[in-house]
């Protein structure tokens, strides 16, 4: 009786522990991993095909795209219940939060377009027409711009969040994937998957101010194909996943050197760090694990079974 | 008064913008000579009356969305010969009107486009005709080729008999000129890779297979003896499909019909693929087929390089697109590019069946010392074409 009052006690302690949640495109599951034991703790079933995920910015929800159901998905990370659907456009793929906590950005891969939608009232509020398969979104710090890259039209298209209209298109590397501002907001860094690239742009001129290539020993250039990436604690470094090359680039990103490439998983798509940023989740879709980072030795500590093609990566401190 | 003058030139700018889009207009034609068709024996597929002009017309779309931004504007135009006219006319008139020229037609009507004194300073890409010559000795220096050729799929083939050791290769070659070009391509991939086609027969049943193939083909198949794997070189797919589960001994059928190397297939799905698949399917009606890819990829270069160029001067888009800076994202996993040497367009050839993707060459351990992409096809040293300057 003593032993079950004492398990009931420890288990919101159990709930607290930060969680690194990982969406399973091919299971229509999200597994949670605690950070603590490194151990999957719950598997929760989504809609159909999930890939991007993303917290709330107060962490009382997370939004899913589950591609195939054409819906973005709202779910309560305690009890793994879907609240309700948020109309998201045909094949949500991936989104970004505005730092309002109240619109969502929302890539339609299938449509060509990129979809707003206030999370409040649950209404699309803009619909705006770019690239042929609309892929990575993102969000400046001061909520002013909103990204989004077309892998098809291979472009970066630069989006005013007031107006909701594009002020700028520019060229990138085939099939650009991912994009993300920095802290401070001067640079946007875009990967582009074919190009074997990462673009650096500077954000007030909107030009390209650098370029970052990638080389790995006894890995064919053809297969060092970046996608997903995060930036360190102080956005001193990058981790950048390169795909088939199941490596992990670090950059400096001073220098836009590279100083180092992680072994990870095969086909590593994206990542998320721990809340001190100490350790690096990275999802490797071909191998359906995730490949723990330890960010200060470089070196990869362990990697836990998820479902089949793991996809996104989201942070629950 | 000062906002006045700022509205005035606000207008000037946008004129001035409108001026610099219409200089970048880009006009394709997709031409087709049509051919005779060969009866088969099964009614099951009908040729698509779009087949490849659908690929052309997704490019096009594709191009379109992207120079909606750049304020580049795409059109495309469809000519289709019918059988006995003369597709030079059409050619013609097509160049005169655009010099580039999307072509579906067989190596001769290629060739004489090509050489026609109209063409000389257009640019041309070959989307279905596979044969090796118009690669190396036929090859001419404004014609593209975005199809695969026959060499590049048998090769890959025959890189996957020798990673899975499939070294006892028994073939059916049938009756028809395209049969006997691909059986004489799988014979010289056999050799390239260190393989041997052992036992051969030819296929000599004039009788209705859909109905006694389960009698005949086990018989027939018994004389060649044992063996790890079954080629058949059966390019008009008139009968290899009934040897399927019916040979002597319980042997895997590839080659034509069973596993096959393409250039696209609709099982590819990796690679963001799916989109592609769903795209083309929304539009057409219809799965995509390999002269469908290859006619959107011949679009889709032509308005890769007017992006990057931002000039629709077909000698520069020529330059650009042979050039070491060009590449075309294609679904299929790896960058393709064109090689500079017969211009080809390199790309990853699928091992497919009806159901699923088995691999995708060119294979693990298959390297290269430049591409490896280029142990697909006729590399640099053995190319005989001269026309590209090598």
């Amino acid at each position: 009786m003593l032993r079950h009052a004492l398990a009931l006690s420890l288990l919101p302690f159990a709930a607290n522990a930060a969680e690194i949640w990982v969406t399973n495109e091919k299971d229509d599951t999200i597994s949670v991993i605690d950070i603590e034991t490194l151990e999957v703790t719950r598997t929760i079933p989504t809609g159909e095909r999930p890939r991007g995920i993303t917290f709330s910015h107060d962490y009382s929800v997370v939004y899913i795209c589950a591609s195939d159901s054409d819906s973005v998905q709202v779910m309560d990370p305690e009890t793994g219940e879907i609240l309700h659907d948020l109309p998201s456009g045909e094949d949500p793929e991936q989104f970004v939060l505005h730092p309002d906590n109240k619109h969502l950005y929302i890539a339609n891969e299938d449509d060509a377009i990129t979809t707003v939608v206030d999370v409040e009232s649950r209404k699309v509020v803009a619909q705006i027409n770019v690239g042929i398969e609309p892929e990575g979104m993102a969000v400046s710090p001061d909520g002013a711009l909103a990204i989004t890259t077309s892998e098809t039209t291979n472009m970066a298209h630069w989006i005013d969040t007031e107006t909701r209209e594009i002020v700028a298109n520019t060229l990138v590397d085939s099939r650009p994937r991912h994009a993300e501002f920095t802290e401070d907001g001067a640079e946007l860094w875009v990967s582009a998957e074919i190009g074997g690239t990462v673009s650096i742009f500077d954000v007030e001129s909107k030009a390209e101010k650098a370029k970052i290539d990638f080389e790995i020993k006894g890995v064919h250039p053809d297969k060092v194909q970046p996608v997903g990436f995060e930036f360190a604690e102080g956005d001193t470094h990058a981790f950048v996943a390169l795909g088939p090359a199941n490596h992990v680039a670090v950059v400096n990103m001073e220098s836009y050197e590279v100083e180092e490439y992680i072994l990870v998983g095969r086909r590593v798509w994206h990542m998320a760090f721990s809340p001190d940023k100490s350790q690096l989740f990275t999802t490797n879709g071909v191998s359906g694990d995730v490949t723990v980072i330890d960010v200060a030795s470089r070196e990869p500590i362990k990697s836990i079974k998820v479902g089949r093609y793991p996809w996104g990566a989201a942070l629950r401190p | 008064m000062r906002a006045f003058l700022a509205l005035v030139a606000g207008l000037w700018a946008t004129a001035a913008t409108a001026t610099e889009a219409d200089t970048l207009s880009v006009k394709v034609t997709y031409l087709r000579v049509e051919t005779p068709e060969p009866p088969t024996l099964s009614n099951l597929e009908a040729r698509p009356e779009d087949l490849g002009r659908a690929g052309a017309e997704l490019g096009l779309a594709d191009n379109a969305t992207t120079g909606s931004f750049l304020g580049q504007t795409y059109a495309l135009e469809t000519v289709s010969v019918p059988e006995g006219e003369s597709p030079l006319d059409a050619a013609r008139a097509a160049l005169a009107a655009s010099p580039y020229l999307v072509i579906d037609a067989p190596a001769d009507a290629l060739t004489a486009i090509a050489d026609l004194p109209e063409a000389q300073a257009a640019l041309l890409f070959n989307a279905t005709a596979e044969d090796d010559a118009l690669r190396s000795e036929g090859c001419r220096a404004n014609l593209l080729h975005t199809a695969a050729s026959l060499s590049m799929r048998s090769d890959a083939l025959m890189q996957f008999f020798a990673m899975r050791r499939w070294a006892d290769i028994a073939m059916i070659e049938g009756p028809r000129p395209e049969d006997t070009a691909f059986a004489a391509a799988l014979r010289a991939s056999a050799t390239k890779f260190g393989l041997e086609i052992g036992a051969e027969k030819q296929w000599a049943f004039d009788a209705d297979m859909r109905r006694n193939a389960s009698a005949e083909v086990p018989l027939f198949t018994q004389e060649l003896g044992d063996y790890d794997a079954l080629l058949v070189a059966d390019e008009t797919h008139d009968f290899g499909r009934y040897l399927e589960f019916n040979t002597w001994l319980p042997r895997p059928v590839t080659g034509s019909e069973g596993l096959v190397p393409v250039a696209w297939a609709p099982v590819i799905e990796q690679w963001g693929a799916a989109q592609l698949q769903s795209r083309f399917t929304e539009a057409a009606g219809r799965p995509m087929a390999p002269e469908d890819y290859a006619a959107w990829a011949a679009i889709r270069t032509l308005g890769e390089a007017v992006t990057r160029t931002s000039t629709t001067e077909p000698a520069a888009i020529r330059a650009y697109v042979l050039g070491d800076s060009f590449e075309l994202a294609g679904f299929k996993g790896r960058p393709m590019s064109f090689r500079p040497w017969n211009g080809q367009l390199r790309q990853p050839i699928a091992l497919a069946h009806a159901r699923a993707l088995v691999a995708t060459a060119p294979l693990e351990g298959f390297l290269h010392q430049v591409n490896e992409l280029d142990t697909l096809g006729i590399d640099a040293p053995e190319s005989a074409c001269t026309a590209f300057g090598g």
